[in-house]
């Protein structure tokens, strides 16, 4: 039950609950759309960005309370960020759930450390990583529509 | 209920090893039986049996440990044709489970018969398995898949059917019992109703033969498919039941070894049933222990069986309809024993991780059958299935872990 209290931590419950940032952009700076296949959780993430800072990010879709709850937390964690913080913290986060080994170069998770505790339920870390895949995936699809111009 | 009574669902128990297993520090409820049930002892020491002092390679051997493992395989292929009461035993292909059985039928009987303009039916309660392999018929050979309807209960839409059964239709392929909602199909109805405009029907009795009796004569279908590893044996084996004057016209399936009466670079003349469709070593242990399996069912009973799984479905049922925010999902009037469903505010995903952690065994996600979870509207369901040892203690566990559930997320 340890284990299960460090899965479900109130913040995640809560995010779960009353979703931050859970709304479409009309004509989103870039967009993806992100599904596990295993599982059928599916998650919208539409990003604005200005003068290389995320300006404006959000969510829709539907997905499971850790699916849901990391969606959320990403985007609040975001928002703000330049392109090279938010393209770390990406990193971080996935070597933080995925990873035994230390990386030099991680950053501190801040707020989105209580996801770490799905480490300890190997089949859900895709749940966790959902969110941000999407987000990497809009990220590069917008740098990519941008260097292609 | 007298048969309820008799049945001694504790030495059943004693039979099932890893039943006495404890997961998370709780005794272990599987529910999970739909998608794959556990093995009894009896078929745990015939595969063992068969490593430490028989096995061999099948047929042609003439050596003792050859011809023994011959004569434990074939007396399996018999052990399925008394089981479903098929007419003879060369009309039993052994396959690698329903999913190469479907295949099988739809490479090598449809295929071959199919053209463009052509329709193969099927229903939308259909597993992957028997939607897929049409799919890549429409394909190959230009014919049109049609979809008979399901109610908002979980019934298959009988009007409609009788509507889509027309001229074109070439093949009826139909789920006897749904993984995903526990309906029992009117697999009689759409056979009589198929035959009498002349179409072959194949039913995919993976979720059928162990909780129903099965008799493909009484039934008349062309082809009946299953798996072992639902039926109390393992994976990688199952079978494929088809009308002997069908299999007779259809091709090999796939080319090799076993398949083959004589080998030149210039003729090669097919095999006779049914090794004309077992082409390879097949999965020798995994045949021998599926007729284990096969005589370790019949033992007990499929009547007996099916009346305690009913038992465990009826009392499940009415416990979980008292639960606040839960709905199931698949309400026929004749179901076996399954139950899907969801929570208002709970994703099935979560619910599986939090009733694992209370020991109960259950799966989660779309059951392969994702024209279901679209029909209804929903992502996911989280199943509950029920087999011969499950108990009704079993299922007061499963109520409580969803009230603790659902008490998490509030």
């Amino acid at each position: 039950m340890d284990n299960l209290r460090e899965l479900y931590q109130e913040v995640i419950l809560d995010h779960n609950k009353n979703k931050r940032n859970y709304r479409k952009i009309e004509n989103p700076d870039g967009f993806a759309h992100g599904v596990n296949p295993l599982c059928g959780d599916q998650i919208d993430v539409y990003l604005d960005l200005k003068d290389g800072v995320v300006e404006d990010i959000s969510f829709d879709g539907q997905g499971c309370a850790i699916c849901t709850s990391s969606a959320s937390m990403m985007t609040v964690a975001l928002k703000g960020k330049t392109e090279a913080e938010a393209q770390a913290l990406f990193k971080s986060f996935h070597h933080a759930l995925t990873d035994e080994k230390q990386h030099p170069e991680d950053v501190p998770l801040g707020k989105l450390k209580v996801l770490t505790g799905v480490k300890e339920f190997p089949v859900r870390v895709k749940c966790a990583t959902l969110a941000w895949h999407t987000f990497d995936a809009a990220f590069k699809k917008l740098k990519d529509e941008i260097t292609t111009e | 209920m007298s048969n309820v009574a008799q049945y001694d669902v504790e030495s059943i128990r004693n039979d099932f090893p890893i039943l006495a297993t404890e997961v998370h520090g709780k005794p272990l409820v599987y529910l999970d039986n739909a998608a794959s049930s556990q093995h009894p002892v009896q078929v745990i020491h015939a595969i063992k049996d068969l490593y430490e002092s028989g096995y061999s390679n099948i047929h042609r051997g003439v050596h003792q440990l050859s011809q023994d493992a011959t004569k434990a395989y074939e007396n399996s292929r018999a052990a399925i044709r008394g089981f479903i009461n098929a007419d003879c035993i060369h009309e039993i292909i052994f396959t690698s489970g329903t999913t190469e059985s479907i295949n099988l039928v739809a490479q090598s009987y449809a295929r071959p018969l199919l053209k463009k303009g052509d329709e193969i039916l099927i229903t939308h309660m259909e597993h992957h398995s028997n939607i897929v392999p049409w799919q890549m018929i429409c394909e190959q050979t230009g014919a049109e898949l049609k979809v008979v309807p399901i109610s908002d209960q979980g019934e298959l839409e009988m009007d409609r059917f009788a509507e889509l059964l027309s001229e074109k239709t070439k093949i009826v392929s139909v789920v006897h019992v749904s993984n995903a909602l526990g309906t029992v199909n009117p697999i009689k109805e759409i056979i009589d109703a198929a035959h009498a405009k002349g179409i072959a029907v194949l039913v995919d009795g993976a979720q059928a033969v162990s909780h129903i009796p099965v008799d493909v004569q009484a039934l008349g279908c062309d082809f009946y498919a299953f798996s072992g590893h639902k039926l109390y044996g393992s994976t990688g084996i199952g079978a494929l039941y088809g009308k002997e004057k069908l299999l007779n016209k259809m091709p090999p399936y796939k080319g090799g070894g076993d398949m083959i009466l004589s080998v030149s670079f210039e003729k090669t003349e097919y095999n006779t049933l049914p090794y004309k469709f077992e082409a390879g070593t097949p999965n020798i242990a995994g045949a021998i222990g599926l007729g284990t399996a096969i005589e370790y069912v019949q033992s007990i009973g499929l009547g007996a069986i099916a009346a305690h799984e009913h038992g465990l479905l009826e009392y499940a049922t009415s416990k979980l309809k008292e639960i606040d925010g839960l709905r199931i999902i698949g309400q026929a009037e004749q179901k076996a024993g399954l139950i899907s469903f969801v929570l208002d505010q709970v994703h099935p995903h979560d619910i599986g991780t939090l009733l694992d952690m209370e020991g109960v065994a259950i799966r989660t996600g779309h059951h392969c059958a994702q024209p279901v979870m679209e029909r209804y509207k929903i992502p996911a369901t989280a199943r509950a299935s029920f087999a011969m040892y499950n108990t009704f203690a079993e299922i007061d566990v499963l109520n409580e872990a969803i009230k603790k559930t659902i008490g998490m997320f509030s």
